[in-house]
């Protein structure tokens, strides 16, 4: 195995983790669709390698200040953090998206905290989880936490010990029309995953274009 | 005699799963590959293929307005659009243009039965 110095991913590669992306975002827009029975429209993902500044820059760009996450860490052979973004103003719109149109304010605002976590876990355990199978291997996922602030207090996260300031940045919006939500999915992942992340994405090259011997339908 | 299929797909990987797939179930066909709506357009016209298999999250033209138009250019060609996005306006979607909606990661299995289908459809027009 190569070190991580030399680890940037070739052009297949990069493809293929955008496919990857694809996939896992898909089924995580499945999900999302089934628990609010209204369509979720995704854009096609943004793959990028990019200083960790870089991408909290980009991450902070939304012209709108005050904003939602739900943040979940994950970790195996790669590392990183998935975050489910939306501005704070409809955030209470998605709760009673994702519960009933017949609870009262006083019920929502009661529950958004919780179904906000739940509806983040389930949209990025989705993708995390169908990534993680297409390439073979466990992702351990940690609970959803729930982050508010501005863009830039909320994504200045430190960084896990021995990452570095590059990070691997997957970006893709998704929205609601019926609802006018708006908001998207962040990947962040560290460079030390990518070293053990380009091994991975090679099997699953290998895998998807018939390169070895055995193939699972 | 073999047919010509039309792949479209914004990913080579997906492509080359597809050519993969293709290969094991028809290896007599012939393959002609596009990266987005415009290019398949033009390779349509320059390759004239008998059946198209399409990406459906694609940057510029989805699959499914692709599908559309290939539809209206050429209305016997039988038509797939493949997506891992399988909510059900998307799905009726595609019905409702006549495309077969088929799930990604495709499955050898689930091409077969497209292209069987399709194959008819080809014989019962003369093609």
């Amino acid at each position: 195995m190569t070190e991580a110095t030399a680890s940037d991913l070739d052009e297949l590669e990069l493809d293929a983790l955008t496919e990857l992306v694809n996939l896992g975002v898909s089924r995580a827009a499945f999900s999302l669709r089934e628990m609010i029975q209204q369509q979720v429209h995704l854009s096609v993902p943004s793959v990028e390698l990019i200083g960790r500044m870089k991408a909290i820059e980009i991450l902070g760009k939304s012209e709108i200040s005050k904003l939602v996450a739900v943040h979940q860490v994950f970790e195996g052979d790669i590392t990183g953090r998935a975050l489910l973004i939306f501005p704070e103003t409809r955030s209470l719109e998605l709760v009673r998206a994702v519960t009933s149109s017949e609870l009262s304010l006083e019920d929502i605002i009661e529950l958004e905290q919780e179904a906000l976590a739940e509806t983040g876990n389930i949209v990025l355990n989705g993708c995390l989880a169908t990534m993680a199978n297409n390439l073979q291997r466990t992702l351990k996922i940690s609970l959803p936490e729930i982050l508010r602030g501005d863009s830039h207090s909320l994504f200045n996260l430190e960084p896990p010990p021995h990452a570095g300031d590059v990070v691997l940045f997957v970006y893709i919006n998704f929205s609601i029309h019926e609802r006018d939500i708006q908001g998207y999915i962040a990947l962040l992942m560290d460079m030390p995953s990518l070293a053990a992340l380009k091994v991975l994405l090679r099997e699953f090259i290998q895998r998807a274009t018939g390169a070895a011997p055995a193939q699972d339908a | 005699m073999g047919y010509k299929i039309l792949v479209v797909d914004d990913s080579k990987l997906a492509r080359m799963a597809v050519a993969k797939a293709l290969a094991a179930l028809h290896p007599d066909w012939t393959r002609v590959e596009a990266a987005n709506a415009d290019e398949a357009i033009a390779v349509l016209k320059q390759s004239k293929p008998d059946v198209a298999v399409l990406d459906f999250n694609m940057p510029g033209r989805d699959g499914l307005d692709l599908a559309a138009e290939l539809r209206a250019m050429v209305p016997n060609m039988p038509v797939a659009v493949i997506s891992a996005n399988h909510q059900q306006e998307v799905v009726d979607r595609a019905r409702a243009i006549g495309a077969t909606f088929l799930v990604k990661p495709l499955t050898e299995p689930a091409l077969q039965e497209f292209l069987a289908g399709a194959v008819a459809q080809l014989k019962a027009a003369g093609a």
